[in-house]
């Protein structure tokens, strides 16, 4: 007996009770579309995640200085002042796992143009090296500031795009002068739209410069010192009155302007906040966290079996901890849609027992004019994955409509998902075929005489 | 030439520790081509007999040659073919399949053979079969739309649909008023006369057991008499259907 007769049979006895036969697929129904939407909607946020973590830098490694404890007191993460510009240069070239590294201080400050004032989430002192670190090279205007900018502490910045929004209305901003803390930045670049990392921070709120700049001359002007503004915009010319502001001591005798530029960088007390380096691949990653302890180890003369000053925290840690929670949920609610599944299955078994009930005398029949048990299960169990596929493909327009909704009503990110769709027609089928059998096999077992017998 | 021959069959019905003799010990010989009627009363296991002839139940003793082929220890597969091939079936409450149309009913037993016809095939048999039974208007009409006559004659093209050599009809007038049940009976002889087809079918009932040339007479699980009238001899031709 061929196959699409047997569907055509199968078709014509479901329709001959259409609700009776939604309901029974309700089951499946619900299964297959809470299968699809969920892994539709998963795959969507696996793939929002991924975004969010290369957007926050992937393969990338955050050192930073130890606590430092007096008398058993702590005072808290990055209090040790140990860790210099030369050990990020140190870890360059030391650490063939490392790409790029970047030393960074942070402010916080009240940025000002014109008459609007912003306080950006941070204000990053940092190298060229840092656009690199951070996968963030292509700049949506203008240029990032040089190495020599860095050397000569240059008040010029890089801004991102919240700030163009809050600070310029969207008008470029190139060229443009702004003032941190009273003192003047050049705008010579914009850095291209970021958006939110995953716990929901602004990474386009920031503006970047030269460490040197951001080290010397913002976050070294103490507030007594603020009313310097005018002394700090005025001159132009980098001289070292103005890295080290009036209300410390000056440590150094001044420089001439022909010291200076024979010798643009003394030697200077540093310490920067952190250091970013970016590994080579993902699975590089310890072995660049080895290395760069070593080569700290060895550079702050910390002795084996003292503890280290400084601490290496990687991204992988946490886009770990966040892939595994969004599998989780995402196993969990598969759980509840198998669940489903099988009590739809159990549904298909109940009302196909029915249905051999009903048609014992149809069987008899059919038996008589030389159907075997074989062509009667095969019948039955056609009937049922009939039954289960047709719940099943009302189920994948439910679960998909049903992420569509999600997306366009939460606006959470959705990704079809071919595989979702094969694994659940496969699933309907399989359904219909594992709790189909028990009916079809005994419809197959009946006796002729007996089932043509039957009232 | 014998169509059908039995030798001692017998046949028990188990129920629970109590065995229940329905026949016991039938010899018969059908030729080719007859026109047989199964009479008897009640309970008399004329409906027993006839599922063992045709190849729907085994009997408990007794050989069973059909077509020179002893066939009482056939496996239920091999019983299915049987049927699907040699074998017409007519029953008293025509069990035709309810929202299906005539010609689908009468196609039904295509599904089934062997050798598969082409569905554009098989509708133009039921077609030819429908017509020959006098229903060629009547093609796309349901069970339902049928007087009891024709839906006996739409069971009669489903049973001669893959050209059997033998015809059983289980009182096959049971449940029709005397004109209609003239018209089947005129049918069977008919087809009986035309196409040399072995009919067999079971009746209580005198006057329709009149129009069969042989009569078998069971009582009690056992033949009383099998008397076969004069007249012209069955064709004994192959079939034309
Ligand atoms: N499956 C069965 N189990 C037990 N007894 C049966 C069965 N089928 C038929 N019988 C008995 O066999 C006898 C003959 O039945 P049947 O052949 O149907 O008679 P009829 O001549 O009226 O067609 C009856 O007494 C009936 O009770
Ligand atoms: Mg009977």
């Amino acid at each position: 007996m061929r196959v699409y007769t047997t569907a055509g049979i199968a078709l014509k006895a479901l329709r001959r009770n259409p609700m009776r036969a939604m309901l029974t697929t309700l089951g499946i129904v619900i299964g297959v579309g809470a299968v699809i939407a969920m892994m539709e909607i998963g795959a969507g946020a696996s793939t929002a995640l991924k975004k969010s973590i290369a957007s926050m830098g992937a393969n990338v490694l955050v050192i930073r200085p130890g606590t430092a404890s007096s008398g058993g007191v702590s005072f808290g993460a990055g209090t040790t002042t140990t860790l210099t510009p030369e050990d990020c240069q140190a870890i360059l070239r030391e650490c063939p796992a490392i790409r790029n590294a970047a030393p960074m201080v942070r402010a916080r400050a009240q940025v000002v143009y014109g008459n609007r004032n912003w306080v950006p989430n941070a204000i990053y002192g940092t190298t060229p090296a840092y656009l690199d670190v951070q996968d963030w090279s292509t700049l949506a205007e203008g240029e990032p500031f040089s190495d020599r900018d860095v050397l000569n502490s240059n008040r010029v910045c890089i801004l991102g795009q919240s700030l163009v929004r809050e600070l310029f209305e969207g008008i470029s901003p190139v060229g443009k002068e702004i003032r941190i803390k009273n003192i003047s930045f050049r705008v010579i670049g914009v850095l291209s739209s970021k958006g939110a990392n995953m716990m929901g921070h602004d990474q386009d709120d920031v503006i970047l410069a030269p460490w040197t700049t951001i080290k010397y001359r913002v976050t070294g002007t103490s507030l007594a010192t603020t009313n310097q503004s005018t002394a700090a915009t005025s001159d132009t010319v980098n001289t070292l009155s103005n890295l080290y502001p009036a209300a410390q001591p000056s440590l150094y005798p001044e420089h001439s302007s022909v010291q200076q530029s024979n010798n643009p960088m003394p030697v200077r007390f540093a310490n920067i906040d952190q250091i970013m380096a970016a590994a080579n691949s993902s699975v590089e990653i310890p072995l660049a966290i080895k290395q760069i302890s070593e080569v700290l180890r060895e550079r702050h003369r910390t002795r084996a079996e003292e503890p280290e000053d400084f601490n290496i925290r990687d991204m992988a840690e946490l886009t770990a901890t966040l892939s595994t929670t969004t599998t989780l949920m995402t196993n969990l609610l598969l759980a509840v849609a198998m669940i489903s599944l099988i009590v739809g299955g159990v549904g298909i078994m109940n009302i196909m027992l029915v249905s051999v009930t009903e048609r014992t005398r149809e069987i008899g029949l059919r038996m008589a004019v030389g159907a075997r048990g074989r062509d009667i299960l095969r019948q039955f169990l056609v009937e049922a994955v009939v039954l289960c596929l047709t719940g099943g493909a009302m189920g994948i327009i439910l679960g998909h409509g049903g992420s569509q909704l999600v997306r366009l009503l939460l606006g959470w990110p959705v990704e079809t998902s071919p595989a979702a769709i094969a694994t659940a027609v496969l699933v309907s089928a399989g359904v219909g075929i594992i709790f189909g059998f028990y009916p079809a096999w005994k419809a197959s077992r009946l006796d002729p005489i007996e089932a043509l017998r039957y009232e | 030439m014998e169509l059908i021959t039995l030798h001692g069959i017998e046949k028990t019905y188990q129920m629970g520790d109590i065995s229940v003799p329905v026949l016991k010990g039938i010899s018969l010989a059908i030729r080719q081509g007859e026109l047989v009627a199964l009479t008897g009363s009640s309970g008399s296991g004329k409906s027993t007999l006839m599922n063992i002839l045709g190849c729907l139940d085994r009997p408990t003793a007794g050989e069973y040659w059909l077509e020179g082929q002893e066939i009482s220890q056939l496996t239920a597969d091999e019983r299915a073919l049987l049927r699907n091939r040699k074998l017409g079936f007519v029953f008293q409450s025509f069990n035709l399949l309810a929202r299906t149309s005539a010609l689908e009913n009468v196609a039904m037993p295509l599904s089934y053979t062997v050798e598969e016809l082409s569905s554009s095939e098989a509708r133009k048999r039921a077609t030819e079969m429908l017509c020959r039974v006098g229903l060629g208007d009547r093609l796309d009409h349901y069970p339902s739309q049928l007087s009891g006559g024709q839906q006996q004659r739409v069971a009669i093209a489903r049973a001669l649909i893959n050209r059997p050599p033998v015809l059983f009809a289980d009182e096959p007038t049971g449940n029709l008023d005397s004109r209609t049940s003239e018209e089947v009976l005129q049918m069977f002889e008919q087809l009986n006369a035309e196409d040399g087809i072995t009919i067999i079918m079971v009746t209580h009932d005198p006057k329709v057991a009149g129009h069969a040339r042989q009569i078998i007479r069971i009582e009690d699980g056992l033949i009383l008499d099998n008397t076969t009238a004069g007249g012209p001899t069955p064709q004994t031709g192959e079939i034309t259907l």
